[in-house]
């Protein structure tokens, strides 16, 4: 069996695939991909069906090899990326040499970065599912020498890939369904909120992220004294504070304080690859308007896969690429070194 | 305001959206016996149902979400077949399956703040040890983090509100209190609610068989033991804190 093996790793590398659902009634919520979206992505550029396993990079990524020569895929946040010195391009399917080093640096938009291998991780599955859940104890994050059993490349010579991405890592309006307690917030503090420029704070990690903003907290009268109910992820709650916090795949499965509606599926991953600064707005859908945008796993990644085309391997065809992958506001990589912040801001 | 809830015109009883494939049946926005027994017998209800494009039914203290495949069902047929579950809904036997006995220290190095949560309940700190051994809780919902209980209900003046600012950390199988409940935490947590005594057991084992210790219903007896014998049942994994079960029906 190839294995995977972990040089060095950021403090934020876990495996992950898009979660272990049906454990709500024990406390235990889904977990998986931060940014669904690009796990799918991969799938796509490697033929896999939804249950593929990757790794998932807070941040920053790593140096890592494998044994065998296979087919890798890089998506989400965009992150500086080589092999043996050679850059890889985002949003493609490339070949890793047997021994070749794959070096992946920070994150240059976007948060969560994702490294997937033809064949997948293949961990064993803990109650239905590969992903570390870091909140619920299962798993961890890797560490330098970790060696991970990968199922095999069925078929390495598939040429090239690439696959447009949508830009979401900066921000922008995030579409929000009616809750169970959306009814808790007056209409003026609901304005108010759906008015108001939030900036992600730096607090945040796979469980939820802090949003900031100028002018008073948000509130209901009976904030601290609600009795607890059910959370799904997409969940924005007030805290006793009145700070929203957007909830993650890794939320808590109940909580007290008031939600004030749940971002829809469709725009979660935006959420989660907006880096610490980036300016995000809701807005409010009306329940049917919010069902119409119902996509499952597997639909989502017939279309991708349609999307998928050969990767012109021509280096000045690469440049351009990258040009056309970025919209207004995410950096090319480039001009990086120009303004000298790895951030997004 | 949107159409976000659907009220049943004697009362409480909502059915709500909660995410793009669920729905949310609540009973009560208030904690009862009564509002749980309710949730807990829908729940099973649903289950036993097996409604067509249904891919998950939890309980929590007054509700029930169900969730659903949205290539399978949708929001308003799923709606109108919890609304003939409802119609149907009789008393069930609510009496606990299970009593555990959970040893707790409320001594000065594991219950930082009993003395506060005491106060906000007007007792001494004696006074609220008392009345929390004193009584057979019940596993009113698990949740939050896996296998965590919420138990309750304590007596109207333990009706304390959860801090406005969290604690960063409260240790796992602390003892912690607000709003007429407690609740043993499942792992390191930062929290809203506060500290009032440290339990050895685990809630929650993922490595082993049975990874979650209770089941919604459940009832829990806590025993007061000092902070030394805690550090003993702490130093023993395999003692389950020192928690005992008895099988009551």
């Amino acid at each position: 069996m190839p294995v995977l093996t972990v040089h060095s790793a950021g403090p934020g590398v876990t495996v992950q695939d898009l979660g272990r659902p049906g454990w709500t009634a024990q406390g235990l919520s889904r977990g998986g991909a931060a940014d669904r979206l690009a796990l799918l992505e991969a799938a796509a550029l490697l033929d896999h069906d939804t249950g593929l396993a990757v790794l998932e990079m807070a941040g920053f990524g790593g140096v890592f090899s494998t044994d065998r020569p296979l087919r890798i895929a890089l998506t989400g946040a965009l992150m500086q990326a080589s092999i043996d010195g050679v850059p890889v391009p985002p949003n493609t399917s490339q070949l890793l040499a047997a021994g070749a080093k794959l070096t992946i640096g920070g994150a240059r938009a976007g948060v969560y970065g994702y490294l997937a291998f033809a064949g997948g991780i293949v961990t064993t599955p803990v109650m239905g599912s590969r992903a570390a859940h870091l909140t619920a104890g299962l798993g961890r994050a890797l560490v330098a020498d970790d060696i991970l059993p990968l199922g095999g490349d069925p078929a390495p010579d598939t040429p090239p890939r690439r696959l447009d991405s949508t830009d979401r890592y900066s921000g922008g309006l995030i579409r929000l369904m009616p809750g169970p307690q959306t009814d808790l917030f007056d209409d003026a503090t609901l304005a108010r909120f759906l008015s108001t420029s939030f900036r992600r704070d730096p607090r945040g990690n796979r469980q939820g992220v802090r949003l900031d903003h100028d002018g008073a907290p948000f509130g209901v009268a009976s904030g601290l004294s609600i009795t607890s109910d059910l959370i799904v992820a997409g969940d924005v709650q007030l805290t006793g504070d009145g700070v929203p916090y957007v909830l993650l795949a890794e939320c808590q499965t109940i909580g007290g304080y008031p939600r004030i509606g749940t971002v829809i599926p469709a725009d979660l991953a935006r959420t989660a690859q907006a880096a610490p600064g980036t300016v995000l707005q809701f807005t409010l859908l009306d329940i049917a308007q919010a069902d119409a945008t119902a996509q499952s796993d597997a639909d989502l990644l017939r279309t991708l896969r349609q999307a998928c085309q050969p990767l012109i391997r021509d280096p000045h065809d690469i440049a351009d690429l990258l040009r056309y992958q970025l919209v207004s506001g995410v950096t090319a990589g480039d001009d990086l070194e120009q303004d000298g912040d790895g951030t997004q801001g | 305001m949107p159409d976000i809830a659907i009220n049943d015109s004697t009362g409480d009883l909502a059915i709500c959206p909660l995410g793009l494939d669920g729905v949310l049946v609540r009973f009560s926005r208030a904690l009862s016996p009564q509002a749980n027994g309710a949730a807990h017998a829908f729940c099973d209800a649903v289950i036993a149902a097996g409604l067509p494009g249904v891919t998950e039914v939890a309980p929590s203290l007054t509700s029930v979400r169900v969730g659903f495949d949205p290539a399978k069902t949708d929001r308003h047929n799923l709606t109108h077949a919890l609304r003939d579950l409802l119609a149907l809904l009789r008393d069930a036997d609510t009496s606990p399956r299970r009593l555990w006995r959970i040893p707790v220290a409320f001594g000065p190095d594991h219950a930082p703040q009993l003395a506060e949560a005491a106060k906000l309940a007007g007792l001494t700190p004696d006074l609220a040890v008392a009345q929390i051994t004193a009584l057979q809780l019940r596993v009113l919902a698990i949740g939050f983090a896996p296998g965590q209980p919420y138990l309750g209900m304590m007596p109207p003046h333990w009706d304390i509100p959860r801090q406005s600012e969290l604690t960063p950390k409260v240790p796992r199988g602390a003892l912690v209190t607000a709003v007429r409940q407690l609740i043993i935490f499942a792992a390191d947590t930062p929290t809203g609610w506060r500290q009032i005594g440290q339990s050895a057991f685990s809630v929650w084992r993922p490595d082993s068989d049975r990874p979650f210790a209770l089941d919604p219903g459940d009832a829990v007896q806590f025993v007061a033991v000092s902070d030394d014998t805690l550090r003993d049942l702490q130093a023993n994994p395999d003692s389950n804190g020192g928690a005992t079960c008895e099988v009551l029906r």
